[in-house]
């Protein structure tokens, strides 16, 4: 008997997830009343419920301090929480899911020994995939995000946003279930952001109902150009404050300029200066 | 290749980086020559350039055949101190607990004089060679542990993520992660090392002052000074020397061809 999720109310104390507890087939990664507490007393996270559905593209949207990459990275399993559970597919480990979990840094985080085409294999490599069907998965990975005549070039002879594609490429080589992305575009320039915005969207969008995709970024836009949920985190102590869909089906340049648009992103500065009490400058 | 051409060569920074210093170098042996002719200087004090080139023509042979016996002690020290470098290193970085219970003592051997202990390990050890590479091994070892460490350490966090989150096991991080991170800090150590193992050499062979056929260049340099014969010295000197700056040139060349493609301190 599968339980829903609506179903499990939150009681007190952090054990409210029942043992017997199976988020249904579609909750890929499911995050119960996480709290997050660091040596020196800071709460980055506290009473965190998050579910995430399959196929779904999702921002955590937030301020520096409000705990959206703790969060990120307890899903991929880099972090543990101080209080509460997280599942992957119901299981409490990535590794027992079976779920292929990709992750996109801030940097590009490409080794600067290694041409392109070997840092995308990377992941292969270590699965321990034959290098003959993993260079031809790398190279039906490179072309995606253009960088089909780049194999050859080192890290350091490409732009930092060339970089970035190449980080893309890496995380989908292995066809992952789920893709975690930490402020990737943060560091790049205004347009070469939204064009790679665009591309991840597409990327996506070819994968439909089996990529889930987790977008960490402080941009409101960004999250709004991009996902079809974004979830509005506050600090201190980091927690979420409103879980808004973006129902719109079309995203390209004409998106950008609607007034659709301008009005999620009003609705979500709205929200932001009510959650931080009006002091939305921090 | 026309631009490069048509500039003046002074103006090519490649012919300026080999030029320069020797332009400064011909001036300052001039300046030398000059001087001891002019105040008439006795040879047995400061000799002139000419008498040590002569010196070095003439004792040519004896002189390279010391400085055979020192290299052969500098290289086996090298390659001690690299090897044995290399693994405590590797060791340091497995376990914390092996690391905070050996690294004082590595800094004990980095500071206690050699001159200082050099006598002891000649007496320890009986076979000669054996002593003096104990010795040069002792001095070129620390810079190899140090720069290893600090180089297997410094890898990037997000690269060590990705590794985590690939499920790679510890081996596949050491292999393909730490040890590539490393390299560029093992090279310096060895530029650091290549030098010290020299400077270990010579000093040992001074305290040893064994003489014979098996005789370094210290020896040399120490008959050459009780016997006043100071060409015979300088000539030595400028041997030691000229060996170092190649050591020196090799492990820079070494690191050159290893890391060029990707690191930035080996550009251009």
């Amino acid at each position: 008997m599968l339980m829903k999720y609506s179903e499990i109310e939150p009681e007190e104390g952090s054990e409210s997830l029942p043992e017997n507890f199976i988020p249904d087939a579609d909750t890929v990664l499911f995050a119960n009343r996480v709290e997050k507490t660091y040596g020196n007393g800071t709460r980055a996270l506290d009473e965190v419920r998050l579910r995430i559905q399959r196929g779904d593209f999702v921002s955590l949207l937030g301020p520096s301090g409000c705990g959206k990459s703790t969060l990120l990275k307890m899903y991929a399993g880099l972090e543990s929480p101080s209080h509460g559970h997280l599942r992957w597919l119901g299981t409490d480990t990535p590794a027992k899911s079976g779920l292929k979990i990709a992750m996109v840094f801030q940097e590009a985080t490409l080794m600067p020994w290694a041409n392109v085409a070997t840092n995308v294999r990377l992941p292969l490599d270590l699965a321990g995939v034959p290098r003959a069907e993993a260079d031809a998965r790398v190279a039906k990975a490179l072309e995606p995000v253009g960088l089909g005549a780049y194999g050859k070039a080192y890290p350091r002879e490409l732009s930092g946003g060339m970089q970035m594609r190449a980080s893309i490429a890496r995380a989908l080589v292995t066809e992952p279930d789920v893709l975690l992305m930490d402020e990737p575009f943060g560091a790049l320039d205004e347009f070469t952001r939204n064009k790679l915005d665009a591309d991840l969207r597409a990327l996506w969008a070819e994968r439909a109902q089996k990529l889930t995709v987790v977008f960490v970024t402080h941009s409101i836009y960004e999250a709004v150009y991009l996902s079809s949920r974004v979830v509005m985190m506050a600090a201190r102590p980091g927690r979420i404050v409103a879980d808004v869909a973006i129902p719109e089906p079309v995203r390209d340049d004409h998106f950008r300029l609607s007034d659709s648009f301008a009005d999620h992103c009003r609705d979500l500065s709205a929200r932001l200066l009510s959650a931080s009490g009006g002091d939305a400058a921090h | 290749m026309e631009n490069i051409a048509k500039k003046p060569l002074l103006q090519n920074p490649a012919v300026v980086k080999i030029v320069a210093p020797l332009i400064v170098g011909a001036l300052l042996l001039t300046i030398w020559q000059v001087l001891c002719i002019a105040w008439k200087v006795p040879i047995y004090l400061v000799p002139k350039p000419t008498d040590i080139i002569a010196t070095l023509w003439t004792d040519g042979p004896g002189l390279l055949r010391a400085l055979g016996v020192t290299l052969k002690i500098t290289f086996l020290a090298f390659f001690v101190a690299v090897v044995l470098g290399v693994v405590a290193a590797f060791l340091f970085v497995q376990n914390k607990l092996i690391e905070t219970s050996l690294f004082p003592y590595a800094i004990l051997l980095q500071v206690t004089p050699v001159v200082a202990i050099a006598p002891l390990i000649i007496i320890w050890v009986k076979n000669p060679t054996a002593a003096l590479v104990f010795c040069a091994t002792l001095v070129a070892l620390f810079p190899i542990i140090s720069n290893t460490v600090l180089g297997l350490r410094s890898v990037n966090p997000g690269l060590l993520n990705l590794f985590r989150l690939n499920g790679a096991t510890r081996w596949q991080t050491l292999v393909r992660l730490r040890i590539p991170s490393a390299l560029p800090y093992f090279f310096g150590g060895l530029r650091i090392s290549s030098g010290l193992a020299l400077i270990g050499a010579v000093v040992a062979e001074f305290v040893a002052g064994t003489g014979g056929t098996g005789a370094g260049l210290a020896y040399e340099i120490l008959q050459a000074g009780f016997q006043i014969n100071i060409p015979r010295l300088f000539a030595a000197l400028v041997l030691i020397s000229i060996t170092g700056v190649l050591l020196f040139s090799m492990m820079a060349w070494l690191a050159k061809i290893s890391l060029s493609h990707w690191h930035e301190s080996e550009m251009g």
